[in-house]
């Protein structure tokens, strides 16, 4: 039951938050923050209540929801779903704290909409129904539609318009595929479900399933997002107001990443082996185009944005490589790129409410009058440019590994985004705090309340990046799950896998297996 | 004993977050106690280390602690663990006792910067990520230290940081050393995938068991480390950051692009000699890229005006030896040679931030002069490092750690006699520039006053590593003289001995003759540059001394064919031509828009026109089937 709670904790909050706002700012802050606050308690006293198991879901829970269609309330908890639903609070809370003071007209309704949206997502994090699961993804959109555009900077309706068509038309597609693949099921079982664990392998043509595929991964490219399906990303996060790109940055964009090593590998796990060529590429390109486009920004904001398209390529690289290694990179980089994109969008919010600009040119030599501030601004800079010591690291080393056992070329080009990413993190730190001030700011530094959650944060980094074991340990049984799930079905395809090989054989291999 | 080792580095960055987060309310005092205090401390463990490490060789010969498991996914497992042997023993010793020298004429060569607290913060977290990087026992955890002392040294580069020159000069430097970083991790992915393990003694049998001489997968690993420690070392193609680097202080300058982060990739190598070994064209490669860096940044040296470049140059050029005598498989000469430049650079580096310092922040060598007067400790001390950076014969510890390199260079198995001419030519003009640099510095007449006198804590340290510049080379004696083998012998329980080819030259006539050549070019420096300046001043003046001055024109090249390109293409396409896409489908809907409303006019006749065309289009169509 403690996931149902998760959610219906948040949707009560929502509801609450909207109705108490009519009276009182404050009330919903309150009710968002406690609401958050208890869900975290729930999963973290749950976390160390639990005994390692070897089943494959640690909470496992199903209702009947519309049972003539094969649609119920199925809920599953396992490591992969468990580590993200602690990001998922974590940055909740801190989305709350940011906007205490940021956000002053219908107070109630942005919380409203707030909470909505992170219930939605950790609905998408539970669910083991694919119609639950759709629901849960439409969830996520629509409030966000409204914080981008309701209290987002001055393009915002064109910006979420944009996000809502692009998150809504390939959304859709999804949903054809997952009614596709309930009427195939039907059709060779006779059993109308919309299970997740019963749709698992689940006899098609491969043409089929690859069409049936593509529709899902539409729906996950666009959300991660993949250049070139991407555009929506730089608009919308800009326009947002800071909750608003903190969310979306750090963990709408890892609902796909999580799409794709929940529902692709696993229901398409040949299909998925065909398309893996082409995902590598499709990251290698989102590395090192979205570090290009980074490092060419003049607004702070639509900078940081970009960064994300490019730290999501290593995400879909990491995937599309197969192997345990590279999925705990992936696990490790949706953990880190929330955080640490997540404390860069933070500090423009700090900056543009000090100084009303997100020009990088209008900035400069800020060290001098803020340098906490500057200090995180550095500290993230460096997570973002792949420094050892911090959670990025961990996650772009163990995806370059990983994809490097799965094809050498495609790791190597993405290698070259840890110079890209040099190059545009250092533009950061210098256009924003170092060399001289171009315009005499009045400003003060971190308040308490910013010091609180810039510190949080900053100590999640550093925490990922010396210590990642735990959150390794509790991934590992599902993502072992995925790839053997993977394995067993593309074990009898040797075309396949040998087509593969051919790239490793020719680069490198060869003459390690000639020896042996 | 061996849970010391953890300590070494661990004091230094517990000082570091002392003074990062607390650093504001602290006095300078305090502040500067915390900082240089640390150093002290962990220098004293490291000599302790050192007593009981000589004791129980050669029963042991390294030391190891776990201190915690850091990543463990798949079958790659990577603790936070630290080995010490004799390799990294000596340069955890130049790290820390030179290093605390450092820190403490930074107290008072720092004392009225604004950003005291902020500058002891980022040198104490320079020290640890470099022990880091010296006691990491696998190759991942070394990767950490690598890329924090590369962080160090960009903050530190750019540490006043309201000139945009310095900012610039700072990540020039970190992307540079990117690059080669870069090559260096997929160097260390191919060996991890290859073997299963990052432990560096682990990694290093199964590439002796399991690798063949030669073997491409070897030359092809070997060639991307390299990558990483060109980039570090600052030697050819990656050099250009090292002169830019000297907009740091002048400690900076000393203990990072000087001392010790610089020869970073002179550490790697020795430490990963096993897999270098098997590629005897990499290690060729590193002699000739060795010999060719001392060549080319010795004659920008002597062109040079500003002091500090000059003394930037002359790192690089005398890293070039090290590389040099490791390309011919001379390990402990290159450690060796380490050490005494470490010492005399250092020295060099700390005596020109006085002289700078004094003279009102002035660079240019022209515009000082006579200062040898007016400062007596600081030119004695300066005059010492030079005529060791000069190897000078005999006396001067520069002498007995260059000479080896030159006789390696020339006797060892893949030496030759043009990686020795090649030496003995940079002999020479090492000691042209640091005796022009003498003479001009100190020498003649005053151009520009001092403004006060250096005091106790930045003279003292001058006077040790002048001790050390002239006297360290006496634990280590060349069969002809002497015959004292204390280093090599410590060392060669980690590296392997030198091989030298049967039937080599004579020794003793090699060290005449570049004892020789050292004391003629300070004859020729003192000739041309203090006697009769005139004859030097065409050569000053030419096309070939500008170009030289420049670097060799490779800022230029890169500039060419890196930047612009990059800069040029972000230019082009800030927008992101994919959202041209989105634009144009946007603008395709508003047409159809426009026509589409332009047809509903509220027009009868244009409606009933519109349906007999429909009417007669359709009949035409079922008629004609």
């Amino acid at each position: 039951m403690i996931l149902i709670y998760l959610i219906v904790i948040l949707l009560a909050g929502a509801f609450l938050a909207w109705i108490t706002g009519k009276q009182n700012p404050v009330r919903p802050r309150i009710i968002s923050l406690v609401a958050l606050s208890i869900d975290l308690i729930i999963i973290i006293l749950y976390v160390l209540q639990s005994t390692p198991s070897n089943k494959d879901w640690l909470i496992d829970i199903k209702l009947d929801w519309i049972p003539a269609f094969g649609i119920s309330l199925h809920l599953a908890l396992d490591g992969l779903s468990l580590v993200m639903l602690i990001l998922t609070f974590f940055l909740g809370i801190i989305s709350v704290i940011i906007s205490w003071k940021e956000i002053n007209s219908k107070v109630g309704f942005f919380h409203f909409n707030l909470l909505l949206i992170l219930a939605g997502i950790t609905g998408v994090f539970l669910s083991l129904d694919l119609f639950l699961f759709y629901f849960f993804w439409e969830l996520m959109l629509v409030p966000m539609y409204f914080l981008i555009g309701i209290w987002g900077h001055e393009n915002r309706t064109a910006a979420s318009n944009k996000f809502f068509l692009y998150t809504q038309a390939s959304g859709l597609l999804m949903f054809i595929s997952i009614i596709a693949l309930y009427f195939i099921h039907v059709h060779s079982t006779g059993v109308y479900t919309f299970d997740y664990l019963q749709l698992l392998g689940t006899a098609m043509p491969s043409s089929t399933g690859m069409m049936i595929m593509l529709g899902f991964l539409a729906a996950f490219l666009v959300k991660l997002p993949v250049v070139p399906l991407h555009n929506w990303l730089p608009d919308a996060h800009t326009e947002a107001p800071t909750a608003g790109s903190l969310i979306l940055a750090a963990l709408l964009l890892k609902t796909g990443a999580y799409g794709l090593l929940r529902f692709i590998v696993p229901l398409f796990p040949s299909e998925s082996v065909v398309f893996a060529p082409i995902g590598m590429l499709l990251g290698v390109v989102g590395i090192l185009y979205g570090a290009k486009l980074a490092f060419a920004q003049t607004d702070l904001k639509r900078l940081v944005a970009y960064t994300s398209v490019s730290h999501m390529g290593f995400v879909i690289l990491g995937v599309f490589s197969f192997n345990e290694l590279a999925y705990q990179g992936v696990v490790i980089q949706m953990i880190a790129h929330g955080i640490s994109t997540g404390a860069l969008f933070v500090l423009v919010g700090q900056l543009y409410e000090r100084i009303h600009t997100r020009d990088i040119n209008k900035m400069g030599g800020l060290w001098e009058k803020a340098p906490v501030m500057g200090a995180v601004g550095l500290i993230f800079s460096m997570a973002s440019l792949g420094l050892p010591g911090l959670g990025n690291f961990i996650a772009e080393l163990l995806i370059l590994i990983g994809a490097f056992k799965a094809n050498v070329l495609m790791s190597c080009l993405a290698s070259l985004g840890l110079i890209a990413a040099t190059i545009y993190s250092l533009r950061i730190v210098q256009k924003v705090f170092l060399g001289k001030a171009n315009t005499d700011w009045k400003m003060n530094d971190l308040t308490l309340r910013e010091k609180i959650v810039s510190a949080s944060l900053v100590i999640a980094i550093v925490w990922l990046g010396l210590f990642p074991r735990p959150v390794l340990n509790t991934a590992k049984p599902a993502l072992l799950k995925t790839l053997n799930k993977q394995k067993e079905i593309t074990f009898h395809d040797r075309i396949i896998t040998n087509k593969i090989n051919i790239v490793k054989n020719l680069l490198l291999f060869s003459e390690i297996e000639k020896k042996d | 004993m061996s849970t010391i080792i953890a300590l070494i580095p661990a004091i230094p960055f517990l000082s570091f977050l002392i003074l990062a987060l607390f650093g504001h309310k602290l006095s300078r005092k305090i502040a500067g106690i915390i900082g240089a205090g640390s150093i002290g401390l962990i220098a004293t463990l490291t000599f302790i280390i050192a007593v009981g490490f000589f004791r129980s060789l050669p029963e042991i010969k390294s030391y190891s602690v776990n201190v915690w498991e850091w990543i463990n996914a798949g079958n790659l497992k990577v603790d936070i663990s630290f080995s010490l042997d004799a390799l990294s023993l000596v340069f955890c010793f130049v790290i820390t006792f030179v290093g605390f020298l450092i820190h403490v004429y930074s107290i008072e060569f720092m004392a009225k910067d604004e950003g005291f607290t902020r500058f002891f913060a980022y040198m104490n977290l320079f020290i640890g990520s470099m022990l880091v990087l010296v006691l990491a026992d696998n190759i991942l955890l070394m990767y950490l230290g690598w890329e924090g002392v590369g962080l160090c040294s960009y903050l530190l580069i750019g540490f006043w940081y309201k000139e945009p020159g310095n900012g610039y000069a700072a990540r020039k430097a970190f992307i540079i050393t990117r690059i080669g970083d870069t090559a260096m991790i997929i160097g260390i992915f191919i060996l991890f995938l290859n073997f299963g393990t990052v432990n560096i003694t682990e990694l290093m049998q199964h590439v002796s068991e399991k690798w063949v001489t030669g073997s491409s997968i070897a030359v092809l690993t070997s060639a991307l480390l390299l990558g990483g420690a060109l980039g570090k070392s600052a030697q050819l193609p990656l050099q250009t950051w090292l002169p830019d680097a000297m907009a740091g202080p002048s400690p900076v300058s000393a203990l990072i692009h000087a001392a010790t982060m610089v020869t970073a990739g002179v550490y790697l190598i020795a430490r990963t000699h096993v897999l270098f070994s098997l590629a005897p064209v990499v290690q060729s490669a590193i002699a000739i890229i060795g010999a060719l860096t001392l060549l080319i940044a010795g004659f920008s040296a002597l062109a040079q005006h500003d002091l500090k470049r000059i003394l930037a140059y002359s790192t690089i050029s005398q890293i070039g030896y090290m590389f040099l005598a490791l390309g011919v498989g001379a390990w402990s000469a290159a450690v060796f040679h380490f050490m005494i430049h470490a010492f005399f650079k250092a020295l060099l580096f700390l005596g020109a931030g006085i002289v700078i310092l004094v003279l009102d922040e002035e660079h240019d060598i022209f515009k000082m002069g006579g200062l040898r007067k007016k400062m007596p400790v600081v030119f004695y001390t300066f005059l010492i490092g030079s005529a060791s950076l000069s190897a000078l014969p005999l006396v001067t510890a520069g002498f007995y750690s260059k000479d080896q390199i030159l006789w390696y260079s020339f006797s060892s198995q893949s030496g030759s006699t043009m990686l020795w001419l090649a030496g003995i030519i940079g002999a020479l003009l090492t000691a042209l520039y640091s005796f022009r640099m003498i003479f001009i510095t100190f020498y003649g007449e005053a151009k520009t006053e001092p403004s006060f006198i250096p005091g106790k804590l930045m003279t003292v340290p001058l006077i040790i590593l002048a001790v050390l510049s002239l006297f360290g080379g006496f634990i280590e004696l060349p069969a002809s003289i002497g015959n004292i083998h204390l280093f090599s012998n410590l060392v060669d329980n980690t590296l392997p001995v030198i091989v030298t080819k049967p039937g080599k030259g004579n020794e003793l006539l090699f060290q005449t003759l570049s004892a020789i050549i050292a004391l003629s070019g300070i004859y020729i420096a003192y000739f041309i540059y203090f006697k009769k300046p005139s004859l030097s001043e065409p050569y000053s003046r030419s096309r070939i001394n500008k170009f030289f001055e420049e670097g060799w024109g490779f800022d230029k090249l890169y500039d060419t064919f890196f930047v612009k390109p990059v800069v040029w293409l972000s230019v082009i396409d800030k927008n992101d031509f994919f959202d041209l896409w989105n634009i144009g489908l946007a603008r395709l809907a508003l047409l159809f828009n426009r026509v589409l409303s332009r047809t509903q006019n509220g027009k009868m006749r244009w409606y009933l026109l519109s349906f007999a065309i429909g009417i007669a289009i359709i009949l035409t169509y079922m008629l004609s089937k």
